[in-house]
């Protein structure tokens, strides 16, 4: 396995497939009293987070701290970033301190590319502007495996602003190592430019996806980072678009409703769909912790260098 | 992987029959009985990979001599080993725990080779996190010597002196396909802590 994790398309089907059993045992510790291991005892994670996130950041502490290792949280706001400091000075910084690991999650898509060349430590990608989420991939893949027994052959459909999505991508690519089909769903301006090469399928018609599929996974519409009018309306959006329960219906019977999180209640998702049995949102934050372990322990707990 | 096609180089010679190993099994089996009033609140827990199905062979014999079912599991170290940081991270092996827990029992740790004795004392980090056994024991098929921790197996399959430029390979019907155990010359670069022991063959975990 590579030094770093910043692209889900860096993983081989090994790789990814290692990550998800040892995962697999991790999992347990859940159930146990002591719910801590000794392995990263003295090593030290910095949770580098440039923009906002409770879920992911809170996930990666948890992880790093279930496993002993020492974690300095770092966000961009009250640091001296907000005093114009740039990134490769902030990784210098980090880098006298010592870290092992550094968990960035930064606007700019290739930030932590850029930040693997400057550190000694492991980089994991926690997000990068609209392109890549490859932890929450892994934990989106765990969840499917977990719930549905295989990966491979499983129809997955991406549902919403791919355009803005790096879990989108992620997703896609990792499921297509792993022997998934998925199809991306959405209107033609939230699919990105070359969408054509990634290996998936497209389509603009839910309704048409939904009984096909074995998992359906709505993406949150990032107003955030909408420069321009991609849909006439969140009403036109929602209904075209939205999973609400007469489209929970159509669905196989077994099918799973995943959502990365935060939702947009009533937008992409309804509020009862949310909350269905079918649902693994609450399960995707849990599963989150236990994946991120089997990360940090794969790229961390032996030696350094291959 | 790679230590066990070196293996196969060098030459292999069986110290074990499988008739012997069955009978070491029923002896260690008959011992346990023993020592702990017919294996009364007696858990065994394999380290794995090959002390699992160790421990659920011998939990088979002691059911047939008592007839009650004598629970059995396995408990994976990785997490808890002090030769970590000298490999590439490895793959984890499965921890069952039967579910009563192992609260107030006594715990039989089982595994194929005794060395070094580092795999004993991971173990013994990983079960305080699990429980509190009433006592822990320990019982191994076959006892290497080359100890490097205070550990002493409680029951033993066969002694095999040996020198640490050997190794020695347990292979078992569940695993392997048949049941042996060799030994075979083999060149490694340092004792039994360094750290170099075959995956499959077990010879130098300790």
């Amino acid at each position: 396995m590579n030094r770093h994790l910043i692209s889900a398309g860096d993983l081989t089907r090994d790789d990814a497939l290692l990550i998800l059993d040892t995962a697999d045992e991790l999992a347990q510790l859940a159930d146990r009293p002591i719910k801590k291991l000794p392995t990263l005892r003295g090593r030290t994670v910095v949770n580098l987070f440039f923009e906002d996130s409770t879920r992911t950041r809170i996930s990666f502490e948890a992880a790093a701290k279930r496993l002993s290792a020492d974690v300095i949280n770092f966000s961009a706001k009250g640091s001296s970033v907000a005093k114009g400091e740039s990134l490769k000075d902030t990784a210098l910084t980090l880098e006298a301190m010592g870290a092992d690991a550094v968990v960035i999650r930064h606007s700019a898509s290739g930030a932590p590319h850029r930040l693997a060349g400057w550190v000694r430590g492991s980089v994991l990608n926690a997000g990068d502007g609209s392109h890549e989420h490859p932890t929450q991939a892994l934990l989106d893949a765990f969840t499917m495996r977990r719930r549905l027994g295989r990966l491979e052959g499983l129809r997955v459909t991406i549902v919403g602003d791919v355009l803005h999505s790096r879990v989108a991508r992620s997703n896609v690519l990792l499921l297509s190592t792993l022997g998934a089909d998925v199809t991306l769903v959405a209107p033609p301006t939230l699919l990105p430019y070359g969408v054509g090469v990634w290996p998936c399928a497209t389509s603009y018609d839910l309704d048409a996806a939904l009984p096909k599929s074995d998992v359906v996974m709505m993406l949150r519409v990032q107003q955030e980072r909408m420069t321009a009018a991609y849909f006439p309306s969140v009403r036109e959006y929602s209904r075209r678009y939205g999973l609400d329960a007469r489209r929970m219906a159509m669905l196989p019977e077994h099918a799973l409703v995943m959502h990365p999180g935060p939702m947009n209640r009533g937008v992409e998702i309804a509020a009862d769909v949310a909350d269905s049995g079918r649902s693994t949102i609450v399960e995707q934050v849990t599963n989150g912790v236990t994946v991120r372990m089997a990360v940090l322990y794969l790229l961390l707990g032996g030696a350094d260098g291959p | 992987m790679h230590t066990a096609q070196r293996g196969e180089q060098a030459e292999r010679k069986p110290v074990l029959e499988p008739a012997e190993i069955g009978r070491a099994l029923t002896r260690i089996a008959h011992e346990i009985l023993e020592r702990t009033d017919g294996g009364a609140g007696v858990v065994l827990l394999g380290i794995p990979t090959r002390g699992v199905p160790l421990a659920a062979r011998l939990a088979a014999r002691m059911a047939q001599v008592e007839g009650h079912p004598v629970p059995s599991g396995s408990l994976d170290v990785t997490m808890y080993r002090d030769d970590l940081r000298l490999r590439p991270s490895r793959p984890l092996g499965r921890t069952a725990v039967p579910p009563a827990g192992i609260d107030g029992t006594i715990v039989v740790l089982v595994d194929d080779v005794l060395y070094s004795g580092r795999t004993v004392r991971a173990a013994l980090d990983a079960l305080n996190d699990i429980g509190r056994p009433r006592a822990v024991q320990l019982a191994v098929l076959v006892d290497r010597g080359h100890r490097e921790l205070p550990v002493r197996p409680d029951y033993v399959g066969k002694n095999i002196p040996t020198s640490q430029r050997e190794a020695v390979h347990v292979l078992l019907t569940e695993t392997d396909g048949k049941d042996l155990v060799l030994i075979s010359d083999e060149p490694r670069d340092g004792g039994p802590a360094s750290g170099s022991a075959s995956a499959t063959g077990s010879g130098g975990r300790g």
